[in-house]
């Protein structure tokens, strides 16, 4: 008790004074506020009548509510639902593939006795300091391997990147025991038994991490569809979203759906303000749900990949 | 002659020897070279190749073949044509200007407003209200640009938005042509990137500070050192090492620029282009729109290459500072 009492004193007189406390707590209030009412913003624009907002511009609180933006991406929802399954497809095989090709190569580079460790260490390293650049990149894929409007072309660049195969590099040198790996050897285990038996169960928490990196990293990818998909290819959910600022009749499927559309609803224009909105609030969506989860994951892969040469 | 037998008879042991070795090497690590060949491949093809493939810069290419491949091979060597080129229009003084100046003060206030949120949320009284702050701030990293971009349009639409419709008039100022006047650009794009990225650099300073033994404070107290004395005097230098690392990985980039925040944010409006041009718009742009292969590869190509140099020399310096934190 008397110590739970004198560290509490302790901690007491280490801690700011009462005002600065107030102070501070008033400042994180107000940038907390700043980083969720821009969304906020989208989100009361989408609940809106068109009409309203055409006259009196983008309010957070709609003066006349409306569900008509959604409504109309509802009567249209193939583009949106293969969207989303694109980039479901993406993000999902994606990641599994590149965890496991950069998990294979991580570990002989980390493996003290593999004598090639220093070339092959250096293949990886060498292309964080130094690439191509766009132009040989682009023609790479799209004139040498012939792979515009493919799914492939939106997953292969981010199979191998060298700074998730260094973290996990240092994963295995650092929280695998070599006895473990020599115990298994005299117990005749083969090299592909220890690294998928001992070694992988092991590393849960870096493949974790590297995993979530990666899953980020292809959710929010427009770049590669910017590249390489045209008009008639597959939209992920971005790059949907990204057509749609630019252009809202990209929300339509085709021109045709849009044309009947028309014809079926002759009073019928477009809510293309808050239809863009909708949009995006549907294409945000399971990042704000899923963020709360796998934030803190994100921190400790982050505090835990300290990189090391 | 005894001497050039016995130099005869002695590699063959050698090799004899090697060979058994290599048998069981083989046996043992073959499976390495197995398990590393899928990235490999992928490295070969998405780096090595476009890598190799840079120096089309220095070719003019001609599309005589149908098969690209060959129009390369073909193309002819013009030397440093394309990049004389490049270097006689502004564009090139303008795009690197804008490329290392934003980058310069994205990075400054990366360090002072990160190290300052650190501090702050470290001094707060309540642990898990700074945690909850902490988890709100974090939340714009996780968005795409293209989020960003509808986030920043719904700002500064010139009809619609609220900077035109309810801020500015709030300051009886007029509105303003936000994507055809360059000069506010100046300021939006540092706000857009600290916004989206700073939640990312307080994870490392807090995860630094908080690292800090408790004892060095308590004595300080002891001795009367105010506050800010403490900052100043343990808390600072003790995360030193961690901000010199952060920044300097940041200064190895500084010849790249964030695509998303250039393209998306500004949403490519070419009247912006005075002050949102980068090196990597500009190298997007050319190649890909305008269809300037010469141009733009030249480009690419003196982007690669200084900032290759720039990143080998902040390495060097980080070696000096924490040799555990070099990248090399």
């Amino acid at each position: 008790m008397a110590t739970i009492a004198s560290k509490k004193k302790v901690d007491d007189a280490l801690a700011i004074s009462r005002s600065s406390n107030f102070a501070i707590n008033i400042f994180f209030w107000i940038y907390s506020a700043l980083c969720i009412i821009p969304i906020l913003l989208l989100l009361g624009v989408s609940f809106s009548d068109e009409k309203q907002v055409l006259i009196n511009g983008y309010k957070f609180w709609p003066e006349k509510f409306s569900v008509e933006a959604y409504n109309f991406l509802v009567k249209d929802w193939r583009p949106v639902v293969e969207s989303y399954g694109y980039s479901i497809f993406v993000t999902v095989i994606g990641t599994i593939i590149a965890v496991a090709i950069m998990s294979m190569y991580a570990y002989p580079i980390s493996r003290r006795d593999f004598k090639h460790r220093g070339i092959f260490s250096f293949i990886m390293f060498f292309t964080i300091l130094f690439n191509g650049g766009l132009v040989p990149f682009y023609l790479m894929y799209s004139n040498i391997l012939g792979m515009k409007d493919n799914l492939l072309v939106l997953m292969i660049p981010l199979f191998a990147q060298a700074f998730f195969i260094l973290v996990i590099r240092t994963f295995f040198m650092n929280s695998i025991p070599t006895e473990l790996l020599e115990s298994a050897k005299i117990d005749g285990a083969g090299e592909l038994r220890t690294f998928f038996g001992i070694v992988l169960p092991l590393s849960l928490p870096v493949l974790a991490s590297v995993g979530l990196l990666t899953t980020l990293g292809y959710w929010n990818d427009w770049f590669l569809s910017l590249l390489f998909i045209t008009d008639d290819g597959p939209h992920t959910i971005q790059f949907r979203m990204y057509e749609a600022l630019l252009d809202i009749q990209y929300l339509s499927s085709n021109s045709t759906a849009y044309s009947e559309i028309i014809k079926a609803n002759p009073g019928f224009s477009m809510p293309s303000e808050t239809a863009r909105m909708a949009m995006a609030i549907v294409g945000v969506g399971p990042i704000i749900f899923a963020y709360p989860f796998f934030q803190r994951y994100f921190i400790a892969g982050l505090t835990v990949g300290a990189v090391k040469g | 002659m005894e001497q050039a037998t016995e130099a005869v008879v002695q590699p063959k042991k050698a090799l004899k020897k090697d060979k058994t070795l290599n048998i069981g090497y083989w046996k043992k690590y073959g499976v390495f070279y197995l398990m590393m060949a899928p990235a490999l491949i992928v490295l070969i093809i998405n780096n090595y190749i476009p890598m190799v493939g840079s120096i089309i810069a220095f070719k003019k290419i001609t599309y005589e073949s149908r098969s690209f491949l060959e129009n390369f091979i073909n193309g002819k060597w013009v030397g440093f044509d394309n990049f004389d080129y490049l270097f006689k229009t502004s564009d090139a003084w303008r795009i690197t200007r804008n490329t290392v100046v934003y980058n310069a003060v994205f990075i400054a206030l990366n360090v002072i407003v990160g190290v300052a949120i650190a501090l702050m949320f470290n001094q707060m009284r309540n642990k898990r209200l700074a945690k909850f702050h902490q988890s709100v701030m974090f939340l714009p990293f996780f968005l795409s640009w293209i989020i960003i971009a509808y986030l920043v349009y719904a700002f500064l639409n010139p009809q619609l938005g609220m900077m035109n419709k309810e801020i500015l008039p709030l300051f009886g100022a007029g509105e303003v042509e936000w994507y055809s006047d360059p000069k506010w650009w100046t300021i939006i794009l540092p706000i857009v990137n600290v916004w989206k990225n700073i939640g990312y650099y307080v994870v490392f300073y807090l995860a630094a500070i908080i690292g800090i033994d408790k004892e060095y404070y308590e004595a300080a107290t002891i001795d009367g050192a105010s506050k800010w004395r403490q900052i100043r005097s343990i808390t600072l230098p003790l995360i030193r090492p961690v901000i010199i690392v952060l920044t300097l990985l940041q200064i190895g980039k500084i010849f790249y620029a964030d695509f998303g925040l250039f393209f998306q944010v500004t949403r490519n409006a070419g009247m912006l282009y005075d002050t949102t041009l980068v090196i990597d718009t500009y190298v997007y742009q050319g190649f890909l729109v305008t269809g300037n292969l010469g141009l733009s590869s030249a480009a690419g190509f003196y982007q690669a290459i200084v900032g290759f140099v720039i990143i080998i020399i902040a390495n060097l310096i980080v070696r000096r500072v924490s040799k555990d934190d070099a990248l090399f």
